[in-house]
Parts: C-alpha cells; sequence; structure tokens
C-alpha cells in the first residue's frame, strides 16, 4: 500500500528503536522518566496495536490522553440521542456511539427495541436519509474532535445546499487544544510533551500547538499513526528534551501544513462558534467546544426537538475520567476486565474503538 | 476515529464527489474540502470525506529518511562481531 | 413454485444419477469394513447470496469438505438443506446449484440426499443452506488441540482474510466497490498431500469465522501453552490488506473459506510446506509462528519488534459472512 508500507518497515523500526535506547542512555541521568502524553485515541490504540510500549526505554513514559471523542462525551449526550430516537426520529449515527453505555442504556438497545437508529461511515449518510424519508426528522450524532467536525459541517452545508428541511445535529464537537491547555493546567498531571495529533493538526495546522511550547515550554511533536512515525516522534521529543529544548516539530508534514486546511477552518467558523463543553470525567473546559451558530438553530437539534442534556449518571466506581486526563492505567481501575469489557462495557473508554481501556483490553491484557 | 487513509484520486465527478483507490480498490470520496484535487492527487480520506491533498515530494523525503536509518540499521547488525541478527 | 416441481426442474438433472435417483427417503452407503468415519455439518446464511470469487452454493460444499478435511477425513458424501424464500428468482437458485454441483464434483464428492423447502416471502433473504458431509478419516491422523506442545510450528496455507474482505465489500452501505475476491475452495488435497507425515500433525482447523484470532485462541484456551505468532510472517492479499485498511479492520479475525491452518511438530514443518506449495491452493503456504511456554495467551510479535495479544475476537465483528 503506497504511503503505508514504507512507515511499516520493519528494519528501519530497528533502526529507530536502536536510536532511542542509546538516546534514552543519555536521559538516565535524570531524575526521573520523561512524561509523554499522546492525545489522539487513534495514536493510543496505534501504540497498543503495535506493542511500542514493550520496546520503549524505561526512561520514557507514554501517557494516553482525552484524545477520544467518544470517550468524552457526557452519558447525558446519549440519554438525549436516545430520547430523540424514542420519539421517532431516524438518529444517525458513526458505529462506536451505539454500544456506549448512557445513563441507563445505549443507542444499540434502543434499536433492539423499537427505535430507528443507523449508522454511518460517513455523515453523507444522514443526508441520504433525510432525502429518502421526508416526513421524518432525521439526526445526526455530530460528535468528534476538529478531523471530524470538518466533513460534518460539510455535510449540513450540502444538506442546505439541497433544500433538505428535516435533518438537524445533535452537536458535542471538542477541541483539543483547549483541553491540552486545561492538562498543563492539572498540578496533578505532570506532562513533559505532546505526541501531537495527525489528522485534527491536519485541520488546524502545526502553528496551533505554538502557545503550548512559548506558555509552558513543551515540546510538541506532530506525527502521524504509523509505527514508525510514532517511533520517530518519540525519538524527535527525546532529542528535544536531550537538548533542553521545546519547539513544534511538525513530522507529519506530507499531510500537516503550518496553517491547516484553510477551507475546512472557514466553514467550521461560518457555521459554528466555540462554547464550554464537558468532557466526561474531566467536567466542563471553557470553550472548548463548538456548538452551530444562534442563526442556524434550525438545524440544532437540541434546540429544536427540545432536548436539553443535563448532568447524566456515569457509574462512580468507572475511573475513565482519572484514565482520560492520564492519571491512571485502566488495570488500576477496579472494573477492568471484570464488571467492565468490550462486551459489557460500564464506561465509554472501554466501548470506543479508540477508548484506552479498550485498546488495553484487547491487545495488552 | 480519527482514522484517514491515503488514497489516489482516480476520477472526478461533477458533484463534488470522486473515486478514490488505495492499491487498486476503490472507493467513493467527497471533494468539497480539498476542491484543487486532480486524477492522480493522493488525497488523505477521513469519514468518507478528503481532508487534504498528501504531499509526495515530503512523503518521499520522509520515506527516505527512514530508508537511511534501514540501511543503517542494516549495516550496524553486519558489522558487530557475533551479533545474531 | 412447489417443491416437488422444483425438484423434479432444478434438483433432479443436477443431482439425479447414482445414489439419488429415484429420490429415495435416505441414501445407503457403502461404508467400508473397520474403517472410522467422521461426520460434520454446517448452515450457511450468508449475505449477499453472490459475492466475488463465489456464492453461498459453492461456499456450502467447500465449508462442510473443509470441516471433514480438519478433521483428517477424506470427504465422501454430502447432504444438501434448502431453504428457499418465495420470490427468489429462478436464475439465481440455478447458479446456486451449478456452483454446488461443480463443487461437489471438484471435490469428489457425491450429492446423495437433501431436502427442499419454500417459506413465504420475507423469511430466510433469499436462501439459507445447510450441507452435512460424512468423510473417510485417513490412517495416521490423530488430531487435537490437546497433543500441541511447545516448540511445535504453525503453518498456514495461504494468504488470510479474503473471503470476509470480498462479502464485506458488496454489503449495502460500504461505498467500496469490485473489492478483494473470495477464496472460498476445498483444503482437502493439501491434507491429502501431507498423509506421510500424519503422525506430526497435531492440529489442524480452517480459519471461518473470528478467523485466524479465533483458531488459536481455541488451540491454547485453558490449558499450559501459548502460542507466538510474527507480524512480518503473516500473509495477506494486496487487496484484502487495502480493502481491511479503509474499514478499520483487523485480518486476524477475518474468515477465509479456503484456508488451513496447521500445527505441527517441527520436524515435520519444511515437509509439510514443500507438499503444500506443490499445489495451487497451498501456493502461499508460510510458517507465520510456533507454541511457546505463555500460559493460554495469543501473542503477536509486531513489525516494531514489541508484542501485544491477539484477542478473541469479540462481538459481532462481521455479521452474516459465511
Amino acid at each position: 500500500m503506497k504511503y503505508i508500507d514504507g512507515f511499516r518497515d520493519p528494519v528501519a523500526a530497528a533502526g529507530v528503536r536502536a536510536k532511542l535506547d542509546a538516546l534514552a542512555a543519555v536521559l538516565e541521568t535524570r531524575a526521573r522518566a520523561v512524561n509523554i502524553m499522546e492525545v489522539c485515541g487513534s495514536h493510543t490504540m496505534a501504540i497498543a496495536r503495535y506493542g511500542i510500549r514493550d520496546i520503549l526505554p524505561k526512561s520514557v513514559n507514554l501517557i494516553s490522553g482525552p484524545g477520544c471523542p467518544v470517550c468524552v462525551t457526557p452519558a447525558s449526550y446519549i440519554d438525549a440521542a436516545i430520547a430523540l430516537a424514542e420519539r421517532g426520529a431516524i438518529v444517525v449515527s458513526f458505529g462506536d456511539m451505539i454500544a456506549v453505555p448512557g445513563s441507563s442504556t445505549t443507542l444499540a438497545e434502543c434499536r433492539a427495541r423499537g427505535g430507528t437508529v443507523e449508522v454511518g461511515y460517513s455523515p453523507m449518510r444522514a443526508v441520504e436519509l433525510a432525502e429518502a424519508h421526508p416526513d421524518r426528522e432525521v439526526v445526526f450524532l455530530a460528535i468528534g474532535f476538529e478531523t471530524t467536525t470538518a466533513p460534518v459541517v460539510m455535510m449540513l452545508e450540502l444538506a442546505i445546499r439541497r433544500g433538505i428541511k428535516n435533518l438537524s445535529l445533535l452537536t458535542a464537537f471538542k477541541l483539543v487544544p483547549p483541553a491540552l491547555a486545561a492538562l498543563l493546567s492539572d498540578p496533578g498531571i505532570r506532562i513533559d510533551a505532546f505526541l501531537c495529533p495527525a489528522h485534527v493538526s491536519v485541520i488546524i495546522g502545526a502553528d496551533a500547538y505554538k502557545p503550548f511550547v512559548n506558555q509552558w515550554k513543551v515540546p510538541c511533536v506532530v506525527a502521524g499513526f504509523e509505527p514508525l512515525d510514532i517511533l520517530y516522534g518519540i525519538l524527535g521529543i527525546l532529542k528535544q528534551v536531550s537538548h533542553g529544548e521545546a519547539t513544534v516539530e511538525n513530522q507529519y508534514s506530507r499531510v500537516v501544513t503550518a496553517k491547516g486546511n484553510g477551507i475546512a477552518q472557514s466553514l467550521m467558523a461560518k457555521y459554528l462558534e466555540p462554547v464550554d463543553a464537558a468532557w466526561r470525567g474531566i467536567g466542563v473546559i471553557p470553550l472548548s467546544g463548538l456548538g452551530l451558530r444562534p442563526e442556524f438553530g434550525t438545524y440544532d437539534a437540541g434546540l429544536r426537538h427540545g432536548v436539553s442534556m443535563g448532568a447524566g449518571d456515569e457509574n462512580p466506581a468507572c475511573a475513565c475520567g482519572e484514565v482520560l486526563k492520564g492519571k491512571q492505567r485502566p488495570p488500576a481501575c477496579a472494573l477492568f476486565g471484570a464488571a467492565c469489557t468490550p462486551d459489557h462495557p460500564v464506561g465509554p473508554c472501554m466501548v470506543s474503538s479508540e477508548g484506552t481501556c479498550a485498546a488495553y483490553f484487547k491487545y495488552l491484557r | 476515529m480519527c482514522l484517514a487513509v491515503p488514497m489516489k484520486i482516480r476520477e472526478i465527478r461533477g458533484d463534488g464527489t470522486a473515486v478514490a483507490e488505495l492499491d487498486g480498490i476503490p472507493s467513493d470520496v467527497n471533494l468539497s474540502l480539498v476542491p484543487d484535487a486532480r486524477v492522480g492527487t493522493y488525497v488523505v480520506v477521513h469519514a468518507g470525506f478528503a481532508i487534504e491533498r498528501m504531499n509526495e515530494h515530503e512523503a518521499d523525503a520522509i520515506l527516505q529518511v527512514f530508508k537511511e536509518i534501514a540501511d543503517w540499521q542494516k549495516h550496524a547488525v553486519e558489522s558487530a562481531p557475533g551479533v545474531v541478527p | 413454485m412447489l417443491s416437488r416441481a422444483l425438484i423434479q426442474q432444478e434438483i433432479v438433472p443436477r443431482f439425479g444419477a447414482d445414489a439419488l435417483k429415484g429420490l429415495p427417503d435416505g441414501a445407503t452407503l457403502p461404508i467400508p469394513a473397520g474403517r472410522a468415519m467422521v461426520f460434520t455439518t454446517d448452515s450457511f446464511v450468508v449475505q449477499p447470496l453472490e459475492f466475488p470469487g463465489g456464492n453461498i452454493g459453492d461456499l456450502a460444499v467447500h465449508g462442510t469438505v473443509n470441516d471433514l478435511a480438519a478433521c483428517g477425513a477424506k470427504p465422501r458424501w454430502l447432504s444438501l438443506a434448502l431453504i428457499l424464500e418465495e420470490g427468489l428468482p429462478l436464475t439465481t437458485l440455478r447458479r446456486v446449484l451449478d456452483s454446488v454441483k461443480k463443487a461437489a464434483d471438484d471435490c469428489g464428492m457425491a450429492v446423495v440426499t437433501g431436502d427442499t423447502k419454500v417459506v413465504a416471502r420475507g423469511q430466510c433473504d433469499g436462501m439459507y443452506v445447510n450441507t452435512a458431509g460424512i468423510g473417510e478419516l485417513i490412517d495416521g491422523f490423530e488430531l487435537g488441540a490437546g497433543r500441541v506442545a511447545a516448540g511445535d510450528h504453525i503453518l498456514v496455507s495461504g494468504p488470510l482474510g479474503d473471503h470476509g474482505m470480498a462479502v464485506m465489500a458488496v454489503r449495502e452501505g460500504i461505498r467500496i466497490t469490485h473489492g478483494v475476491t473470495s477464496d472460498t475452495g476445498p483444503v482437502h488435497r493439501l491434507v491429502e498431500a501431507v498423509r506421510g507425515l500424519a503422525a506430526g500433525v497435531k492440529f489442524m482447523r480452517d480459519p471461518t469465522r473470528g478467523g485466524l484470532a479465533a483458531v488459536l485462541n481455541e488451540v491454547v484456551e485453558g490449558r499450559g501453552r501459548g502460542i507466538l505468532v510474527r507480524e512480518t510472517e503473516l500473509p495477506f492479499s494486496v487487496g484484502a490488506q487495502a480493502t481491511a485498511e479503509m474499514l478499520g479492520l483487523d485480518l486476524l479475525q477475518v474468515a477465509s473459506e479456503g484456508r488451513l491452518v496447521m500445527i505441527c511438530s517441527a520436524s515435520v514443518s519444511g515437509e509439510v510446506l514443500n507438499a503444500w506449495r506443490a499445489l495451487p491452493e497451498g501456493a502461499g503456504a508460510v510458517r507465520i509462528g510456533e507454541v511457546t511456554d505463555s500460559k493460554g495467551r495469543v501473542i503477536l510479535e509486531t513489525i516494531t519488534g514489541g508484542r501485544r495479544l491477539v484477542d478473541v475476537p469479540r462481538g459481532e465483528l462481521l455479521p452474516r459472512i459465511c
């Protein structure tokens, strides 16, 4: 596979490993390990799937961050989606939302009880369904970071151009940079560097990480999701740490530019505005989400259908919040592997295809 | 969820969509976020939408870096005495 | 179309010689004296009924042939039970039946008994098929997960996951056209080719539902042994890899319908691979790993050299693919 296989070459991987080991030997003189937070759920999964923790030097510690949009969506959002399906709307969702527990049940169970819940690989599925069923309301579960927000908003623009009137979005878009700032401000978490997300960076641009370098002096390396990308990204971070540097290094320059995708950014600015957002397990982070601008209120499912997202109930024994902040590894949660497994998940970290607990259960148990 | 795959544009339709392929396996792609993509352009595809072009020059450059590391590794293994590769 | 007419017009012309002549209620079979026979059955509910590389008909024959082969048996006789939805196009039925006949003939297997039922529109999604097969156990084979020991080698007869990906590629809602081709095919000749090495063969299975991951986990679960496979050795076709990449699926958990996984002693694995590679269906045969002492776990050594678990496939990964 072009532009994939070359990033999975075992000999090159062995070479980067050798360089990591050599550099780590230099760093061993430090008092403590280097804590690298990998933010994006896709990085979490790739790191687990390629056994990368297994081969890292002891002086390097990889912490998983809250970059899994399904994992940080509060239970009350799922409750609202289920309520809409129960009221007769066609609810369209990405696949991994279907099994996430809300306060009491899941969208999959709602579907089994007769609710119309459709899974779409592309948000355009919502447009197809809205056109096919003009007599019914279609609600798209619009969750995701910047990578996903851009296609969803483009779908909305295309729907509006086609004169579709029976489609709305239940929004829970989240932004990565405010979350990074919140994590850096938390005295309980020590982050020495960020391995920055690949495809969020495609949208927002590598320059978006400059504030973290300037204000917090934290190295930021943007890396792709292939195993060589990740290993080389970690090497880049260690090089900066060993020189006492902190810069933004864009190692995914084959797709990420300094400024990002301007068309996507303009489109997002046209329809969306920053709003405070609730992150499951973390709490409200100011201006860390995106909501529809008031002039597009008719496409906001919450306004249109009068559903509000209150507190929602989460199991108090569920440690997803601590896991999402990188304070705890999944096996430290009392429910991990016992009451909480992929077959019967308690928290979203276990059921999302990018959840840290799901990655641990599947690859590292 | 942020999974995105590099694919080559094979055919562009008039309506903002295109056929892209990975190793000959085709898939429909919406090009609205990357309107300057042409037939033969590599794009990164997420949730059925191209989100950016792949810069082949940059891709080849980083692949060359990895190739050099692989060569360095092979040489290191071959010239290390008594080391089982 | 009534069952009776259906049988006269479609079943008898294709299968009505020999044992089915005159359509007796049961087939009388000449079992060789003192031979152990192996008996297996499988039902097929694949959607769609036809896919690149095959259809529910040849799938149903190969599935049962391969179960017999994996038990170390030479396939002999097949039963064919069809449940048809009223309104199923006759052309579809004919293509499926033609495939059944061709596949059975290719495998040297006779369809000796069967049944046809027609159910109301809206039931059984076009067609369900059940096949049951009887085979003759080949001398020397003593197979079972209990025989597997640390140091044994793990072999696969060719690229994995093509069938599952071929079916997925046709499913509605996934905009991938002209995808990979199903690998549906018989593996009994691969078993026949190693009958002289039977003493060293410990375990065989065709990796259908749940793929290689399901088979290997079944071998180690609850036992004092584990398995290590190397990612650099795993065989996958270009098309299956690309399709799996696009769908975000793990090919280790995807079904093949024409492949064999074998666990054998290290002393015979070289000869097994030579014998397999001499056959077209074994051209891609490779050794992928070995049995270890790590209790009850299947571990993958990835391309980075780092290791991770190969988990039992969970949930409805790929529904209705066989």
